[in-house]
Formats: C-alpha cells, structure tokens, sequence
C-alpha cells in the first residue's frame, strides 16, 4: 500500500502535465518541458482531437515513469480518465488536479480534496464541541 | 473453540505464567508506545489538513494569475509564441528534487523545485521580436504557480501517506488492546486458577493424611491405655480376690461342710 512502498530520495526529476494546449505552454514556457532522446515528452497536449485511449496511456506512462515526481492534471481531464485516478493511490509520482481556464474548479470532483474537506469539517464540528 | 480463542493453549506452569506476564508487560509496552506514535501521527496530519486547504485556495490564486498573464504574453506576442514554445522544448530546467522527513518513524516525501542551469532550454529567444516583457511575466507567473503546485504535490503525498500510516498504527493499536491483552489476561489468569487448584489438591491430601495418622496414633493410645487400665485392674484383683477368695472360703466353707465341728 502507499505507506509500505519506499520513497526513492531522487534529487532530480520531472514534472509531468496533462492539460489543455494553453496551460501546457504557460508550463513550458516556465520551463517544465523535457524531451528525452526518443523524442518522448513529459506532457500531453490535449484537445479536441485527443482520444480518452490516449489520456489513458499518458496518464499510465506517466506514473509509471520513474523520472517523474508530480503529474499534473487538468481536472476536466481527470474527470475523464476518474476511475484511473481513483484507482491510483501510490504516493510518488503524486497526482494533482490544477484548475484550467475554460473549466472551473469543482473541489468536490477532486479525489483527495473531498477527502480532506470530510475530514476538515469533521475537525471543526469536534473542536466546535469543545 | 470459543476457549481456543479467549486464552493461549498453554500448560499451566509457573515457568509458563512468567512467561505469560513477561508477554502482557510487553504488550502493554508496546501498546503505550503505538498509542503515542498514533497521537503523533495525527497530530502532524491535523496540521496538514489545514495546510492543504490554505494551498489548494492559494493554488486557485496562482492559476488564474498565469493564466492571466499567459493571455497578455498571447495577445502581445501573437498566438504564434506557442508554437515557438512548444517547438523549442528541449531538456527542462524546472526539475523537482524529493527527500524525506521522517515523522515518529513514517517517512513522508517532500518535493521541492529548482532550477537545473545545465537543462536551460534556451527560452529566451521567445518573444525576442515583441512582447518580451510580458512574455517573461508569464514565465514568472508560471514559476510561482509551480512553486504552489510543488509544495501542494509534497503536502497532498504527505496527507496519504499519513492517512495509511495512521491506519495501520491504529489497526496495531486496537489489535493489542482488544485480542492480544485479554488474550494474555485470561491465560494468567487461566494458569493461576490451576495452579490454585493443585495446591487446593495438595493441602487435602496433606490433611487427609495428616488426620489419619492422628486417629491411627489415637487408635493406639486408646488401645494402650485400656490395657493398662486392664493389668492394673487385673492386679488389683489378683491382690484382693486371693485375701476375699480365702475369707469367704473360710466363711462359707467353715458354715456348713466342715466335718471336723462335732456339734
């Protein structure tokens, strides 16, 4: 499970994205980007042409890279793709749903965020009580 | 098998109960100890909990920003600059560096970003021909919604590994508290009731031997002392039966068959 895998201490890796065309190359303009020898890139362009097959195949190429540190993902994308990212539950890469611009945020779609935002206002109701 | 599962199959010796209570004081120990890391570990995900929630609304922030500042360098630079951007990537430059932490023994990963100068892939040409300052704006604004998303990324693996380890911990915790201890408890138990036992055995056999001597030791006084009573009865009797046998011979005898009396 996530807490029996080992952390491996890299002291250099990557950021992979998944996201539609514009935050991609914000991203890449911040410098993020990386191609490798054969040509493969840390980062999938998506749009309307791209098929769920190949989010699919992105996503698990990209978590199981060992090069890779965090996956960013557009969270409409995410939404695609739902069961892969539920079903994902190792600690490294960690998976984080980024808002994009033409979708707005919904934190209640967002795995871990429901999770917290539970647990968080289970907190407060306690501490309430207090 | 209901007794199977409430205590251990153990003969019930003294070397065993010490050995039994060697085990419960472990177990006890050890639940003290798992009871701490459990606080502890909590504790740490509390103050995770709440950083999540300032990162994830600051997260928001930082979004909108570049992407804000993303649509001036577009506007500026003319929707060309993404494909001069997307062609031109080569080695990244913003890489993640991740360690661990380690807290009351779970080790949690920390990523944290920085510049790599060898995998600069040479961004500075874009907009060279108009918008250069705002496309470097946007670089900028990039680079601190990166900054965000990193320390996000570290705190949101932090938070599931915690979660896991808490799981686990108290898992332990329970599992000692609620199987293991009575466990134990019941076999000291156990083995204390049978040692009470033999001992009750041991003290009734003494007794019962213990009185049958005395009444075979009272049988033999008793025996003792009726045959003394008898000789001295007998001796006594001896002694004045001979004198009282002679004188109611004489008397009796001399009444009436004495032929020496004439008249």
């Amino acid at each position: 499970m996530a807490g029996r895998s080992n952390i491996p201490a890299n002291n250099s890796a990557l950021i992979a994205i998944i996201a539609d065309e514009d935050t991609v190359t914000g991203f890449l303009m911040a410098g993020v980007g990386n191609v490798d020898l054969r040509k493969k890139t840390n980062y999938l362009l998506v749009d309307n042409k791209t098929t769920v097959k190949q989010i699919e195949d992105a996503f698990k190429e990209f978590t199981a890279r060992e090069d890779i540190a965090i996956v960013l993902i557009s969270q409409y994308i995410a939404n695609m793709i739902r069961f892969l990212v539920d079903s994902y539950n190792k600690p490294i890469p960690a998976i984080l749903e980024i808002p994009s611009k033409d979708h707005p945020y919904d934190p209640a779609s967002d795995s871990v965020l429901s999770r917290v935002k539970y647990l968080f206002s289970a907190d407060s109701v306690a501490s309430d009580r207090r | 098998m209901s007794g199977q599962t409430q205590r251990l199959n153990v003969v019930p010796t003294v070397t065993m109960l010490g050995v039994v209570k060697a085990r419960l004081i472990g177990a006890t120990r050890g639940h003290a100890l798992l009871k701490k890391k459990s606080d502890a570990l909590t504790v740490q995900f509390r103050a995770i909990l709440k950083k999540i929630v300032a990162t994830k609304e600051s997260m928001g922030e930082a979004m909108r920003a570049s992407s804000f500042s993303l649509a001036e360098a577009k506007y500026v630079a003319g929707d060309g600059v993404r494909h001069v951007v997307l062609q031109s990537v080569r080695s990244a430059s913003l890489r993640v560096r991740s360690h661990q932490e380690n807290v009351a023994g779970v080790k949690l990963p920390k990523f944290t970003h920085f510049v790599d100068p060898a995998g600069a892939s040479s961004p500075s040409l874009t907009g060279l021909a108009r918008g250069g300052q705002q496309v470097s704006a946007c670089r900028a604004a990039h680079v601190k919604a990166i900054e965000v998303l990193v320390e996000l990324a570290s705190l949101q693996t932090s938070f599931l590994t915690l979660d896991e380890a808490i799981k686990t911990t108290n898992r332990r915790v329970n599992a000692l508290e609620n199987v293991v201890k009575p466990r134990l408890e019941n076999t000291i138990t156990y083995i204390k009731g049978e040692l009470d036992e033999l001992e009750r055995e041991d003290f009734f056999r003494l007794k019962k031997i213990q009185g049958y001597k005395r009444r075979e030791v009272e049988r033999q006084m008793m025996a003792a002392k009726l045959f003394a009573e008898e000789q001295l009865a007998e001796d006594l009797a001896l002694k004045r039966g001979v004198s009282m046998g002679a004188t109611t011979n004489i008397l009796v005898g001399g009444g009436d068959k004495d032929e020496d009396i004439i008249f």
